[in-house]
């Protein structure tokens, strides 16, 4: 016999997007179906083929002296991770029963570009001893741990743009096995710098659409054409049903599941059929006790690439089978712009909204579906749905895929 | 340079790198316990105040500077070899 894992619940909000600085203009913008993404105004932004980007709306609210030894993915961190620390109550909480968990794709990549610039421009003198921490992956996680003094456990899972998601995951898994009571858990993301937009660019990776920014991330949609780099994070405080019921929490929602696996197919290329992203599918539904008949809404991965998109359709339609005609899928990142290793946390976070308010965001650009794309899209109206378990999507390079379920 | 244009000096550097009041900024205060200067922090002290009077403070020696105090005799010393 196998006792019932502790039930796990979401308490908390945080977000700063390129929609908004908090939880509430994030979904404001969202439901209005507003863009972030807009044309860069930086000198380098010429010598590159791709021009537009969805940075923050709302530049980091910090202190200088916070501000100056925190690399800038890791203050968008913190500020998710306060926005849901006070939207959870500030729970009252031993510091060895409290986890924190924030992924991120790259890390300080802004710090370790910059750094190196000072150190060939003016000497290894000249390089700041806050540079290793500021560019560690890990950062996020270990400025979150010590601003809340979470002392169960302080975790940064590295998934590129699977990142946020499996951090939720983990945190998740962490509450379940009863190794902390609450968890501040998401990702972060920083790299709106010629570097990364050059790399992604060779890799044909971004949509070229310079013209039109507000048209470019165009999820599902025939005229797609890449993904638009973006930056945030996203953050929720989960907790064990117990610990939130004992102090009157208020619940938003159950992270009723999560799923992982890995293709093992290609280092960036999804696998076609979407086997393993299905898999990973099956496993959150298994994870949470549900079925697909259970299934209302999917906040898809949808980046807006040519291959990602169908592979996704592929896989949701190889987990779901029929039960997929009745689920109301959206891709956010229409209106976002892909935050990578923040995107699973942001879109869990837009999860447990659309869960709350049962109304699916619509899917912005999306003029034409994809004839190889048999998915519910909502477009161009919000569409209201029943209560009922919701998926959030999240795949990244390195073949990671990861699901998340919720319900009421 | 005079002592207390050091001691200005380097006042206005941890003001800058930790926030540190520049009138508790006097000559007998150690950086580490008085003014809650950590050991990074020190680092970016050192440079700044290499880069500000001209003076070469090698890591070795900065080990031995835990007063503001420390800090003024060896940069006036040292500007004054220079």
């Amino acid at each position: 016999m196998t006792a019932t894992p502790r039930q796990v619940v979401v308490t908390g909000l945080g977000a700063t997007t390129p929609l908004g600085g908090d939880v509430a203009s994030t979904w404001e913008g969202l439901l209005a179906g507003r863009s972030g993404v807009r044309r860069l105004t930086d000198e380098w932004v010429e010598q590159l083929p791709v021009h537009i980007a969805a940075p923050v709306a709302v530049e980091p609210p910090l202190e200088r002296l916070e501000a100056r030894t925190l690399d800038r993915v890791q203050q968008l961190a913190l500020v998710a991770a306060r926005e849901a620390w006070a939207d959870a109550g500030t729970p009252e909480v031993d510091p060895e029963r409290l986890a924190a968990v924030v992924g991120s794709g790259i890390g300080g990549v802004l710090t370790l570009l910059n750094q190196y610039d000072i150190l060939r421009e003016r000497g290894p003198r000249r390089v700041s001893p806050h540079v290793v921490p500021m560019l560690m992956p890990n950062g996020p996680a270990a400025t979150v741990g010590l601003a809340f003094t979470a002392r169960a456990g302080v975790h940064a899972p590295v998934s590129a743009c699977a990142s946020g998601a499996e951090a939720i995951g983990y945190a998740l898994d962490m509450i379940r096995a009863g190794r902390a009571d609450v968890a501040i858990t998401g990702g972060s993301e920083a790299a709106i710098h010629p570097l990364p937009l050059a790399g992604f660019a060779q890799m044909q990776a971004l949509s070229r659409r310079n013209d039109a920014p507000q048209a470019a991330s165009r999820p599902f949609d025939k005229g797609r054409d890449g993904f638009i780099l973006g930056e945030g994070a996203g953050a929720l405080v989960l907790e064990s049903a117990e610990h939130a019921a004992a102090r009157g929490a208020r619940v938003y929602a159950t992270l009723a599941g999560s799923g992982t696996s890995a293709d093992a197919y290609h280092v960036t290329a999804p696998e076609p059929s979407g086997a393993g992203a299905a898999r990973a599918v099956r496993a959150a539904l298994r994870s949470g006790g549900l079925t697909a008949a259970d299934l209302v809404h999917i906040n898809a991965h949808g980046t807006s690439t040519p291959i990602g998109d169908v592979a996704e359709a592929h896989a949701l339609r190889a987990a779901l089978g029929d039960a997929l005609d009745r689920v109301a899928v959206t891709s956010t990142k229409s209106m976002t712009g892909h935050l990578l290793g923040a995107a699973g946390a942001v879109e869990a976070v837009i999860a447990v909204l659309t869960l709350r308010d049962k109304v699916v965001p619509a899917t912005r650009n999306l003029d034409a579906l994809d004839d190889e794309i048999d998915l519910d899209v909502v477009s161009i109206d919000n569409r209201s749905i029943p209560g009922g378990a919701v998926l959030s999507n999240s795949f990244g390079f390195g073949g990671h895929d990861v699901c998340l379920a919720f319900t009421p | 340079m005079s002592q207390s244009d050091i001691l200005e000096g380097l006042a206005a550097i941890l003001e800058e790198v930790a926030g540190v009041d520049p009138a508790d900024v006097t000559a007998d205060k150690t950086f580490i316990d008085d003014l809650d200067v950590d050991s990074l922090s020190m680092v970016e002290v050192v440079v700044a105040a290499e880069e500000k009077f001209d003076v070469k403070i090698p890591d070795e020696d900065v080990k031995s500077l835990k007063t503001v105090g420390d800090a003024v005799s060896y940069i006036q010393r040292a500007g004054v070899a220079a």
